[in-house]
């Protein structure tokens, strides 16, 4: 979706600001969002996809007003309510009113080591050979989904050249939305910076996207 | 927020659907375990010894996963090395992608929209505010983490650090520089 989140090349936001000595954390509580995120994550009701696109779906005005931390925790009550697990009058009053839907796992201290080594390794097997190769070029798709996608807007309807053919992944543009994992190949393509961004544009600048097979034709 | 965050862990702990010591498991495993030491361990494995270098650059998911540097963000990792005429900077202008097994929980700037906006479309007035400036020559690559890939940079290898060990040479891997918006420390 062309939502809050599509950020490459918007304009306006200031200066980055380093943060010298950087803790890791900045107050208590984004300590139990990133616990609460991921212990609930753990339960196996939704994908990273569909937590990304619950994230992206805020209004833009509450995004770009949130603290990424805070995005998660948004996005985590809207991820809990639509699967069964809070309703909105537990949020208001801060407390349990009634029942749940039935987790398939809960997340134990013990375990939580081995979640994190292991991970979620998104690669899968792909039916049928990469349809391009190394040097190939391509146009990206001139598209705007209303639902998860994760080709960025300032890379759509651009011609690249395939960098290299990476592996078969979950295509989040369907999984978001539990249309099921679809693994295509995915290639990273890189792009001249005056093809992006016009005259003007850095000479020495190429900037790559990782693609999915259907973002791209042959060009 | 604070009281938020407090109410929603009650309510998901009431229903059984957490359990709080989960969460200072997960809390201290990125306070204390996995952090941007490893990621500088891996470089300056990779600048003292040319196979490494060379299975990293081929495979940096199973290179990095021999030093036991594995799992979450980081299933699928890439490293990209900094060379005379390239620069890489990595960048995840939809969300913020980052490669926590060898770099940890990603800084603020790097989630926030001004990183996120302008690493793409101006990199060096980014890398200027992070008081980095490269020759006018220097080819600029910017990697704009669209998929599962986590990108890792390979700074270049400060000048007078011959025959250092990797602990030391370690030392002068910063965070910044492998995310490419810092260059490695000088030897001092």
């Amino acid at each position: 979706m062309n939502g809050a989140q599509d950020l490459g090349g918007q304009m306006g936001f200031g200066p980055v600001a380093p943060e010298k000595d950087e803790p890791i954390f900045h107050a208590e509580w984004e300590k139990r969002a990133l616990g609460v995120t991921l212990a609930a994550g753990a339960m196996g009701h939704w994908n990273i996809d569909e937590s990304r696109h619950t994230r992206e779906s805020l209004h833009p005005v509450d995004y770009y007003s949130s603290s990424y931390y805070e995005i998660w925790i948004k996005a985590l009550e809207t991820l809990l309510k639509r699967h069964g697990f809070v309703t909105q009058d537990e949020l208001l009053v801060g407390d349990t009113l009634g029942g749940t839907a039935k987790p398939k796992r809960v997340l134990k201290a013990e375990e939580v080591p081995a979640m994190l080594a292991r991970g979620g390794p998104c690669d899968r097997p792909v039916r049928g050979p990469a349809r391009f190769k190394a040097g190939d070029r391509v146009r990206t798709m001139n598209f705007h989904p209303t639902g998860h996608t994760r080709l960025p807007r300032y890379a759509r309807d651009k011609v690249g050249v395939i960098d290299a053919v990476r592996e078969g992944f979950v295509f989040p543009d369907t999984n978001a939305h539990g249309r099921g994992e679809n693994p295509q190949w995915v290639y990273t393509v890189v792009f001249g910076g005056r093809e992006i961004w016009g005259e003007g544009a850095d000479p020495t600048l190429t900037i790559s996207i990782d693609a999915w097979e259907s973002y791209l034709e042959p060009a | 927020m604070a009281a938020r965050v407090r109410a929603l862990e009650t309510i998901l702990t009431q229903k059984g659907l957490l359990d709080p010591a989960a969460i200072d498991v997960i809390v201290e495993t990125y306070e204390t375990r996995v952090g941007p030491r490893n990621g500088a361990r891996v470089v300056a494995k990779a600048w003292s010894e040319p196979e490494f270098a060379d299975w990293l650059k081929r495979d940096a998911t199973a290179a990095i996963a021999s030093l036991g540097y594995t799992g979450r963000q980081g299933e699928h990792m890439q490293a990209v090395f900094n060379t005379q005429d390239q620069h890489n900077m990595v960048v995840c202008t939809l969300c913020s992608c980052y490669p926590w097994s060898v770099l940890g929980l990603p800084p603020v700037w790097y989630k926030s929209p001004p990183y996120r906006s302008r690493a793409v479309i101006d990199p060096r007035g980014v890398l200027a505010e992070f008081g980095v400036t490269l020759p006018v020559e220097t080819k600029i690559r910017v990697w704009d983490s669209t998929a599962e890939l986590r990108y890792l940079v390979v700074p270049l290898r400060p000048a007078g650090t011959e025959g250092w060990s990797q602990e030391k040479l370690a030392d002068l891997v910063t965070r910044d520089s492998m995310i490419g918006t810092g260059l490695a420390k000088e030897a001092a």
